[in-house]
């Protein structure tokens, strides 16, 4: 995983609540064996006509946008399936930061261990930031992971909540399994604490 | 404890003494860890994985030259993209490769399979506990947000990531923050003609697609123990659609009936003793939950959704509202209603009976009460795809493939099939579907498709009349 410290960048607009994983990335791209290449389909359904051209008025097809790295929406952002395409599709895109003031729990922590910082702010306060991103290419946003801070273009800081140990990780680039493996010894005493105490959990068996 | 027995004991009140509940006992029983920041290192017992969401970590495995921690916690099956259409023909070229691919990976990991040739393949949700793989106080986990649906047995179960199933691949264990514990109280019966899939649609439409987010709902109250476990898990499968984690329904007879015997639980003297642990993992009396929420069931109709997303439905014989915000009109420009306008009579292109929700035998015979004597309205397409082989199986057994065929149904293989539409089973655009599955999301079935969630009886309903209806209206009779 990449590793997120600061990021100066096009905020693109995206004024719907509940925008579900179904509409980030549809199923049918779901058949692929690997991580990358989904961008191209992020929102297929918004992004492209059925014959395959262009929405024009879809936001990330607008000119000022097609290089957006931060992404500002409406309440409960990524709900519904627990894709992490969903993350993938936003990654490979280019986006690196979504702010909404409220995500949906699953996208919440597959956005973390993609790299991908999800940002919980009021709505009043999305509304504003919906405005500077309003102005396109002309306005940029800083997100300032180190000091926990959204950095408006006039040059207001509005300072935002993160995970301890989230925010530890991504600031370091690091991976939740290597962290987890130097509690190895703790995880095998629990499992031999269990087949003590709960000898009648079967083991699935071979098939 | 009241302060009389606390005495006698001559100790400090610990936190043993604490009411607990269900969720908390659930959590306790699997901390392996806690980390500095509160977060635990929490020990996963049963793992599912499918093809869908599953390549990507075991690439990922090779990659660190990692391998699976315990293939004895793990159960692998297909079920996303497979064709249902009977003989499985027509797999598309890339669903066929992420098949082969889960096959490869299960060989070279090691991992317990279902192949799908194999009459116990189906959906994860439902054959984890048809098998009994899936146990009261386990904590199951699978790369789906619909993992809920186990919570019906007591065990606190919930949808992954495809990083969080690397790492439960690599080490059993996950990283979690422990949520939040609500409690939706469902005092009074349910209605005839009311199922738990209408409960799962009202409370969602009270509470909203975010109600329950960061909380695990544990469901409690005269009508969630009347449910049989088919009910208790389409209502626990649903608790996503609230946004929470989990869903839970406390173990008692009923749950202990349904898992005696079941392949994949433990057996004779074994059993006995899971039931005695069992008994003790009910929420005390006086346990305190962050949240509560007190549904009457008498105020629940037979619902249908109107819009594209699972809080936005009615009762059969409510209405789409009148005044709507700006997401509710443009959910009302996609599925061609006008606010004010209710959803009954609407006509319907497509009939979907199957999914995690509603494609247990059941919801089956549901269908086929409805259905019998009855024929697929002119111009309609009814599939019933059945949640497993054993489900299948079973229907046949009981005559129900018969009775639906004659009365012009799809009787197909097993899987997930127009849920999501992945494989070919999709709708088409502007396609009017009455579906038991879950999710009405914009194009969830296929793109341009326009999904109203209902339970099976009432999606039967639809089938025979060509329009959306109150089943109630039709008269059910009873299977021979
Ligand atoms: S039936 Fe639908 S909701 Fe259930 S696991 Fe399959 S795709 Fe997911």
């Amino acid at each position: 995983m990449d590793a997120f410290t600061t990021l100066t960048a096009v905020a693109a607009p995206l004024p719907a609540a509940n925008v579900d994983t179904d509409k980030i990335i549809p199923a049918r791209f779901l058949k692929t064996i690997k991580r990358s290449g989904l961008g191209t389909h992020l929102f297929d359904g918004l992004r492209y006509a059925p014959d395959g051209s262009e929405r024009p008025e879809f936001v990330l097809n607008q000119p000022a946008y097609r290089k957006a790295e931060i992404l500002i929406a409406h309440e409960n952002f990524g709900c519904g399936s627990s894709r992490e395409h969903a993350a993938w599709a936003l990654l490979d895109f280019g986006i690196r930061c979504v702010i909404a003031p409220s995500f949906a729990d699953i996208f919440h922590g597959n956005a973390l261990k993609n790299g991908i910082l999800p940002i919980a702010l009021p709505r009043a306060v999305c509304d504003a930031l919906m405005q500077d991103a309003a102005m396109g290419g002309n306005a940029r946003i800083t997100v300032d992971l180190e000091r926990q801070v959204v950095i408006r273009p006039s040059g207001e800081e509005i300072s935002f909540a993160v995970d301890p140990m989230r925010r530890h990780f991504l600031l370091n680039g690091l991976d939740d399994i290597g962290q987890t493996l130097q509690h190895e010894a703790s995880i095998t005493a629990f499992e031999q604490a269990r087949a003590a105490t709960q000898p009648w959990i079967p083991a699935i068996p071979v098939i | 404890m009241n302060p009389m027995t606390q005495s006698l004991f001559d100790k400090p009140q610990t936190l043993f003494d604490k009411p607990q509940t269900l969720f908390d006992k659930l959590w306790a029983a699997h901390v392996v860890e806690t980390l500095p920041d509160g977060a635990a290192i929490l020990f996963i017992d049963r793992h599912l994985v499918h093809e869908v969401t599953s390549p990507q970590a075991f690439e990922g495995l090779r990659a660190a030259g990692r391998k699976v921690r315990r293939p004895d916690c793990t159960l692998a099956v297909a079920d996303h993209n497979v064709p249902t259409s009977p003989g499985r023909v027509g797999a598309e070229a890339d669903s066929v490769l992420q098949l082969k691919t889960l096959e490869e990976n299960v060989a070279a990991f090691g991992v317990p399979y279902i192949p799908i040739d194999d009459p116990r393949q189906g959906i994860v949700h439902v054959i984890g506990p048809e098998l009994g793989a899936s146990l009261p106080g386990m904590t199951i986990v699978c790369g789906d947000s619909h993992t809920s649906t186990h919570g019906a047995l007591g065990a606190l179960a919930f949808g992954i990531g495809t990083s969080e199933v690397e790492h439960v691949l690599a080490t059993q264990t996950l990283i979690q923050s422990k949520p939040k514990a609500m409690r939706i109280t469902v005092k009074g019966r349910l209605s005839p003609g009311v199922t738990a899939k209408d409960l799962a649609l009202h409370i969602i439409a009270e509470i909203g697609t975010a109600g329950g987010t960061g909380c695990v709902i544990e469901y409690a109250g005269e009508a969630v123990r009347a449910l049989d476990m088919a009910g208790r898990m389409t209502l626990c499968n649903m608790s996503i659609e609230a946004g929470a984690r989990a869903g839970l329904v406390a173990p008692d007879e009923t749950t202990f009936a349904y898992v005696r015997g079941r392949p994949m639980a433990p057996q004779g003297e074994a059993f006995d003793a899971a039931v005695a642990y069992w008994r003790t993992l009910p929420s005390d009396p006086g346990a305190r939950f962050d949240r509560e929420v007190v549904v009457a069931a008498a105020d629940v109709a037979p619902m249908v959704t109107w819009g594209t997303s699972p809080e936005e439905g009615a009762p059969i014989n409510g209405g789409v509202p009148n005044v709507v915000t700006a997401d509710e009109e443009r959910a009302l420009e996609y599925m061609a209603l006008r606010p004010g306008q209710g959803v009954a009579g609407a006509q319907i292109d497509v009939v979907f009976i199957g999914s995690c929700t509603n494609g247990r035998i059941e919801d089956i015979r549901e269908v086929a009460r409805v259905a019998r004597g009855r024929s697929v309205a002119e111009g309609v397409r009814a599939l019933v795809v059945p949640g497993s082989g054993l489900v299948k199986a079973q229907a046949e057994a009981e005559g129900l493939d018969r009775i639906l065929i004659d009365a012009g149904f799809e009787w197909r293989e097993a899987g997930c099939s127009m849920c999501l539409g992945m494989n070919p089973d999709r709708l088409t655009p502007g396609q009017r579907c009455a579906s038991t599955s879950n999710r009405n999301f914009e194009g969830r079935q296929g793109p341009g498709g326009r999904t109203h969630l209902m339970s099976p009886a009432m999606a039967a309903a639809a089938a025979v009349t060509g329009r959306i209806v109150d089943v109630r209206e039709l008269g059910v009779r009873e299977l021979a």
